[in-house]
């Protein structure tokens, strides 16, 4: 386990108060200018030793994504924008770091806008959390009070003012682009990449967008230093996150824990366990519900990292960790996660708008047992045709669930639902033209 | 993609009260200028508080001339987003989420009391037409599942019984507590802390 000394979020439940004068007692303000005064190139480089991927799902190293800003500010003004939009299913890490720990992110705000050159910042929160919003804005507040943020930003001779920007219910907007178009005020529809955002972003200028989690750590990593950080974990997957374990456990919890912790540790130490015991467990979902689920004999050995998820053909995405057991229906589970996406799918391509609400329409009759068994390939085939077709990566997020329930329940699904295709001879189907051919003997 | 339509009743006109314009102008300041109609998100919001929480036709073009955009854009935003009530719903307005880590621990019993409660179908108001409800996709507090929104506030790790006190307490026109139902804090393990134990009751 993790030692409390390492652990960045000290606050995560809120037993000290998110008020800025307890957050300066745990380190957060302390000697920000110090940091800001060894200029641009030395906070990115330390970022980069780091090896700290961001949070938000496609885990992108952070350092690389800020050198991409444009050295010099020319004639457009560049802008640091937040995605605080946590609408993934199975997690709600974000949640807290704006309730409790609202002043690692102001702090990170402010150190990531000089290291990308940023006077603007806003955090995009979804509509939904308007209480940590307020939250937030409260911690913002008292940062411009005591010069933390504003002009001359914590005496670093840097400007910056912080905005919050609610969303009001899409999930589409966590896709950066999107949330670009949301924040100028239109539908959320992402945009084509190229061009990317670090060079035309918001407004038409260069932006760098970035989970809430990803900047939260980052105060913290430039203390403690990048060499600390990548201490922690394995190679290229390093540093602590913060884990959210919903779902058919004892005690569903939000933890800090190093990256390439062990599943079953999660589970089974802050957990409390599955209901019903280790045996019970069906499968787990372990990043978010775009991820596909892995079945419960690879949980045994299972270590929570992108990249040896990846090697399981999922990802860490979030570390939204869903633990489902036996006493659920595991078709009807992915049924209802098909269902999210067809209501989530913003309707700008084809393959996404029409294929979500076909996985959704095709695996309700999975559950019930009405398909064939041709269908059950076909359903793996419409997948492929949806996964890569797409402007954004909604349509791989809305695909793998199901190709992870095919890859791994295949058998389930073909043993409940074993309707023959074939036309049976003796049915009369009164709208068949051929019915004569059935009728005939040798046909 | 989500369907939604407008009311078929509309009032003819809508406009900004005066604490509305006033929160209405600080945030137009928030964006650059000439960008106003980054705006649009936080005004519509504005006019739905304003209005009993839903948004008419009239305040679409009032928001419109507001911004000084063209009108469609911001019916485009207003039927795009899912927040934004195109039609009257309870002055307490009870939203349940039934995605699949709040499902596989019971979202649909807190399902069947707004059934028993408040009306057997979604979006109705109630016999006394102070609330309705409806079925949400995820609202991110699934370590604290099932829970449900209203208005405002999240109310968590709820069952069938707690959630039927909760709606009792509306009916009668009283403001529950939000937070957690089984007195835990936030998102801590139950009984299972094994972590930050040196500022636990701090």
């Amino acid at each position: 386990m993790l030692k409390d000394q390492d652990r960045i979020f000290k606050n995560l439940y809120n037993d000290m108060g998110a008020d800025v004068k307890s957050a300066q007692t745990r380190g957060d303000w302390v000697n920000t200018s110090e940091l800001i005064a060894k200029g641009r190139d030395w906070i990115i480089n330390e970022v980069k030793v780091s090896q700290l991927r961001g949070r938000g799902g496609a885990g992108f190293p952070t350092g690389l994504k800020w050198s991409f800003a444009p050295k010099e500010v020319g004639s457009r003004p560049h802008y640091l924008v937040i995605n605080a939009d946590e609408s993934e299913p199975g997690t709600c890490k974000d949640r807290d770091i704006l309730r409790f720990e609202p002043h690692k992110l102001i702090e990170g705000c402010l150190i990531a806008s000089y290291a990308v050159q940023a006077h603007t910042c806003y955090i995009y929160i979804r509509g939904e959390y308007f209480i940590e919003g307020q939250k937030l804005q409260l911690a913002i507040d008292e940062a411009y009070e005591k010069n933390l943020i504003g002009k001359n930003a914590a005496g670093t001779g840097w400007d910056l003012d912080i905005y919050i920007h609610y969303g009001a219910g899409a999930y589409i907007c966590g896709e950066e682009t999107a949330l670009l178009e949301s924040i100028e005020g239109k539908k959320g529809q992402p945009r084509l990449k190229p061009p990317f955002p670090a060079l035309i972003g918001l407004y038409g200028c260069p932006t760098i967008i970035n989970n809430v989690e990803t900047i939260a750590v980052v105060p913290t990593i430039l203390r403690r230093g990048g060499k600390w950080f990548s201490s922690l974990g394995r190679e290229k997957n390093t540093g602590t996150k913060i884990f959210c374990i919903s779902g058919n456990v004892n005690n569903p919890c939000n933890v800090e824990e190093e990256m390439n912790i062990p599943l079953k540790e999660l589970i089974e130490v802050h957990a409390g366990g599955v209901i019903g015991g280790w045996e019970n467990l069906q499968a787990v979902i372990p990043g978010g519900s775009s991820m596909p689920l892995i079945p419960s004999e690879k949980c045994e050995t299972l270590t929570m990292d992108f990249d040896s998820l990846m090697a399981e053909k999922s990802g860490l995405g979030t570390a939204g960790i869903v633990v489902i057991n036996k006493d659920q229906d595991i078709i009807k589970c992915m049924a209802r996660i098909a269902r999210f996406y067809k209501h989530e799918s913003c309707g700008q391509c084809t393959p996404c708008r029409e294929g979500s609400g076909w996985m959704w329409r095709m695996l309700e009759r999975m559950a019930k047992g009405e398909a064939t068994k041709d269908e059950v390939d076909m359903l793996g085939d419409v997948t492929n045709q949806i996964a890569g077709h797409t402007i954004c990566a909604f349509g791989e997020g809305s695909s793998w669930p199901v190709q992870g329930l095919l890859r791994h329940f295949k058998k389930e699904i073909e043993e409940r639902n074993n309707l023959d295709p074939i036309v049976q001879k003796k049915n009369n189907i009164p709208y068949l033209v051929d019915q004569h051919l059935l009728d005939k003997k040798n046909a | 993609m989500s369907l939604r339509r407008p009311a078929k009743n509309q009032p003819e006109t809508f406009e900004f009260s005066s604490s509305s314009m006033k929160e209405a102008n600080k945030i137009v300041l928030k964006y650059p200028e000439g960008k106003q109609q980054s705006a649009v998100m936080a005004l519509l919001y504005i006019a739905q508080k304003q209005n009993d929480n839903w948004i008419p036709l009239a305040a679409m073009k009032y928001i419109a001339k507001f911004l000084k955009m063209p009108y469609i854009k911001v019916y485009e935003v207003a039927t795009f987003y899912t927040m934004y009530n195109l039609s009257p719903v309870g002055k307490y307005f009870v939203q349940v989420c039934t995605t699949t880590p709040c499902m596989i621990r019971g979202a649909n019993k807190l399902v069947e009391a707004c059934k028993e409660k408040i009306s057997n179908k979604e979006n109705e108001l109630s016999n006394d037409k102070s609330c309705s409800w409806m079925e949400v996709e995820c609202l991110g507090a699934c370590v604290n599942a099932p829970m449900m929104q209203i208005n405002d506030n999240y109310y968590e790790d709820l069952d069938k019984e707690k959630t039927i006190e909760i709606f009792d307490k509306i009916l009668k026109g009283e403001d529950p507590k939000p937070g957690s139902y089984r007195g835990r804090l936030n998102t801590e393990p139950e009984n299972n802390r094994k972590t930050l134990m040196d500022v636990k009751n701090a």
